[in-house]
């Protein structure tokens, strides 16, 4: 309406915060996008991404901050709010109905109809058709999704976000499980919907595909804005400290330990995918773990390292190749509970879903995983149960009400506490730690960083996967970093730096 | 630790305990209603609820209903439903009569055939559930399915009592261990059919509350993945808890062939809802990980009572159906209100 020189941008995002349980998960952000811009968004796991992307798709509201569309102030109640106003998202995970059309799933929750519900099939079926024709995407829309590539998929993900025709359009991490000649058609449509005037907000972890893409990009550190930059003014190897920036005091105690005897040798692990992609999500690993050692493991989203620590506790049954030696003798860990009778214990990284049982108590969540210990003849004493999770609870400073409440009573950090004296008691060789400290105030973070190297001084190995660097630089031994299901650097504790860790993890060439 | 820290006030302690105690509170109350509302003797004035006949009448007419609700109970703390228990309680009584009455079998060996054939049933269901990972559901309602036709398939299609065919072994009455079972002992009050079903509970209860076997149906019900991941061998703990139901389901049939005097194919239809809805009432989460056998003797008590003051009553059998949904309902919204306020 008013005249202004420069052009008005689409989207101002002004002084945004928001705060879970007391904790900023954003400070402050500012993000600005124009019509027809690819928009790269920056940051490590947790630098705030997705709460921002979520406080624009009307997912939650902001605490404070301003969002500006289309010149306009506004508040967006729900994500349907957001779609009517031309913002759509499409998430990283696919959320599309694998058996049913592609046609189905485009209008899913939005179908054409009549009066009294009737649908309209020929009609959205030719509709369904005409936007996948326009994305150059050849497929039967009255196909299963299922029965078409993920790439494919992808593009029905597109088409069903560009049925609302967007102003914005945020796409988080598009490419993760698409193949390169798939990543290249994906691109081809993201930059014809720029030639037609949509914003695109690109997340992604991966440096080239910024630079193939982006027009500029946005960068997060903790929660903060750190900068906006052009893309042809800056370099990767800038971009990477840019997103690791932070500078590293003695946050943490380390207590050096002469590493012992070997504990485990890796080699030449692999496992595929258990879909009909095979897709290798560890791929080919070697590495050795030594008492007293505690080795970090460090990888973006989808790097693979969880799935390494998964495979080598058997989670998925026997690896697809690859040899596993504990302490010198070769397993074949077929299963969890031949994992656990062999030395080794696994922290999975998300404690609600496959860490804890949360209708058991503290003390039964604690003996779950050795409850053969307390028990003659099958029967378990509590006397038993007792007497060893006691000095156990004690030693980790866990804070419960009584070891019978319902752990789910706990906070987070006393919770994850419990996840770890459980492996604790079945006094494993090798603790396999899967983000130890995520979800955990940072109190008990600090607990937690003097248990592990206590545990490492007892002469246990630890293999470590944790996304916040300074943590895993401050505790490791050793680094190795995962990409795309392989190792790609290895680090001594002395070599280590946040910048090329980071580099090794989103395989950008940093020398010279 | 603190605990003396932060007491809460009395009020909030009586209604903790109302809540956490709510099976025996329900008990109470519907005990209490059926002195209220129950008729009196017109010549003596007596309460015709609280007569010795009519107690001990609820817990024999529910014992077989308690036997199957023990085993569900069992299989429900896992997080599945065995739909099978009907039949397989008909499939036993068949049988049982079948050996007994037309084979001439003595008891002893009749009772170990059924056993082994009812936790055959629950075995098979157990191993379609935990090895093939089949929906509890499905798999155990072809089971239901299968059963019945197992029980049909002995008894011929007819109802296995003495002198039903030609060739029986028993023709003149039938086997005294039919009328043993239900004679009243322990000075009229108790009958071997209701010890049994004690027993069984008993049993039951120490094994899930004090084994470790009993230990892993709840951490599997809880979350199997985390169980799985804490070494638990979730198929085998999972195809013994269907095992388990298939061998209380079995004692049932034979309590059941006991009572009546004869093996009905048909016997023991429905029976699997009547015990579902007794573990229910009593307490037990449907999702698995919380409840267990105290509480089903009481969802067991709850449903027989009411039954029994409603017909004392002189309600009818369809009122007395939409009673009970009714209080199925109830008890499954308190059930869950209070896991919302954690």
């Amino acid at each position: 309406m008013t005249d202004t020189a420069a052009p008005e941008p689409l989207l101002a995002m002004r002084g945004l915060s928001k705060a879970f349980a007391g904790i900023h998960a954003l400070q402050g952000v500012d993000l600005t996008v124009r019509a027809g811009e690819i928009h790269g968004l920056l940051g490590e796991n947790g630098a705030g991404k997705s709460t921002l992307m979520r406080l624009l798709s009307g997912v939650m509201p902001p605490d404070s901050g301003e969002i500006i569309w289309r010149g306009q102030p506004v508040r967006f109640a729900s994500p349907l709010a957001a779609q009517a106003a031309g913002i759509a998202m499409i998430h990283q995970e696919l959320s599309l109905v694998p058996c049913t059309s592609i046609t189905d799933n485009l209008w899913l929750g939005q179908e054409l109809h009549r009066p009294l519900g009737f649908l309209r099939l020929a009609e959205a079926r030719r509709r369904a058709q005409a936007l996948m024709d326009d994305l150059g995407a050849a497929v039967d829309v009255s196909r299963p999704v299922e029965e078409y590539p993920l790439s494919v998929q992808q593009m029905v993900e597109v088409a069903k976000a560009l049925s609302h025709e967007p102003a914005l359009l945020i796409m988080d991490e598009p490419t993760s499980a698409l193949t390169e000649p798939e990543v290249e058609r994906l691109f081809a449509t993201i930059r014809s919907l720029r030639d037609r005037g949509v914003a695109i907000v690109y997340i992604s972890h991966k440096l080239d595909e910024i630079e193939a893409l982006c027009d500029r990009v946005t960068v997060l550190r903790d929660g903060r804005l750190v900068t906006e930059v052009a893309v042809a003014d800056t370099t990767p190897t800038e971009l990477v400290r840019l997103i690791v920036g932070r500078e590293l005091g003695e946050l943490f105690p380390k207590h050096q330990t002469a590493p012992g005897e070997e504990l485990l040798r890796v080699e030449n692990l692999v496992l595929a995918a258990p879909d009909r992609t095979q897709r290798r999500l560890v791929d080919e690993v070697s590495l050795t773990v030594r008492a007293g050692e505690i080795v970090g493991l460090a990888g973006l989203l989808g790097s693979g390292a969880s799935e390494l620590l998964g495979s080598l506790f058997g989670r998925w049954g026997r690896p697809t190749g690859g040899r596993v030696w504990l302490q010198g003798r070769e397993v074949h860990t077929a299963n969890p509970t031949a994992a656990l009778a062999s030395g080794l214990a696994l922290l999975t990284n998300d404690r609600k879903a496959t860490g804890l049982v949360p209708p058991l108590s503290v003390l039964h969540n604690l003996t779950l995983a050795s409850l053969a210990q307390d028990a003659t003849a099958g029967f378990v004493s509590r006397r038993r149960e007792l007497s060893r999770a006691r000095p156990v609870a004690a030693g980790l400073n866990l804070r419960a009400p009584s070891l019978d409440a319902e752990v789910n009573a706990l906070s987070g950090g006393n919770q994850q506490k419990v996840a770890l004296a459980k492996w604790l008691l079945t006094e494993p060789r090798i603790m396999l730690l899967d983000e130890p400290t995520r979800g955990v105030d940072v109190g008990a973070k600090a607990e937690i960083y003097e248990l592990m190297n206590r545990w490492a001084a007892e002469g246990r190995g630890l293999l470590l996967i944790t996304s916040e660097l300074p943590e895993l630089l401050a505790l490791s031994d050793r680094i190795l970093v995962m990409s795309r299901g392989r190792i790609t650097a290895e680090f001594s504790r002395e070599q280590a730096t946040s910048e090329r860790v980071m580099a090794a993890a989103m395989e950008v060439d940093t020398d010279g | 630790m603190d605990e003396s820290a932060r007491r809460p006030s009395p009020l909030t302690r009586v209604i903790r305990f109302l809540g956490d105690y709510r099976g025996v509170v329900a008990l109470v109350a519907v005990f209490a209603l059926g002195v209220v509302v129950s008729p009196r003797n017109l010549r003596t004035g007596e309460i015709v609820f609280l007569t010795s006949s009519n107690q001990s009448n609820v817990l024999f007419e529910y014992a077989e209903y308690g036997l199957l609700a023990v085993g569900m109970t069992i299989v429900i703390l896992t997080g599945g439903i065995d739909l099978s228990v009907g039949s397989v309680l008909g499939f036993s009584a068949t049988l049982f009569s079948y050996l007994v009455i037309a084979l001439g079998w003595s008891v002893g060996p009749a009772v170990l055939v059924c056993l082994v054939a009812g936790g055959l049933a629950g075995f098979l269901s157990g191993t379609l559930v935990s090895r093939l990972r089949m929906q509890p559901f499905i798999a155990t309602l072809s089971m239901m399915v299968a059963a019945r036709g197992a029980a049909k398939l002995v008894s011929g299609g007819i109802k296995v009592a003495h002198g039903a065919q030609p060739w029986y072994v028993l023709q003149a009455g039938p086997p005294a261990v039919f009328g043993w079972m239900s004679a009243p002992v322990a000075g009229g009050w108790l009958r071997p059919i209701t010890l049994i079903f004690l027993l069984v509970l008993a049993i039951m209860a120490v094994v899930v509350r004090y084994t470790r076997f009993g230990r892993y149906l709840y951490a599997i019900g809880g979350n199997e993945e985390a169980a799985r991941l804490s070494g638990v061998r979730v198929t085998q703990v999972k195809t013994v808890a269907y095992l388990l139901c298939g061998l209380t389901a079995a004692v049932a049939g034979i309590c059941n062939a006991s009572h009546m005097g004869y093996g009905d194919p048909e016997a023991g239809a429905t029976y699997e809802l009547d015990a579902i809805a007794a573990v229910v009432i009593g307490g037990t989460s449907m999702m698995g990980g919380r409840g267990g056998m105290v509480l089903t003797l009481l969802g067991t008590l709850i449903i027989g009572y009411v039954n029994k003051i409603l017909s004392l009553m002189g309600w009818q059998e369809a009122p007395r159906l939409l009673a009970k949904g009714l209080i199925i309902v109830l008890a499954v919204i308190i059930q869950e209100t209070r896991r919302r306020r954690k």
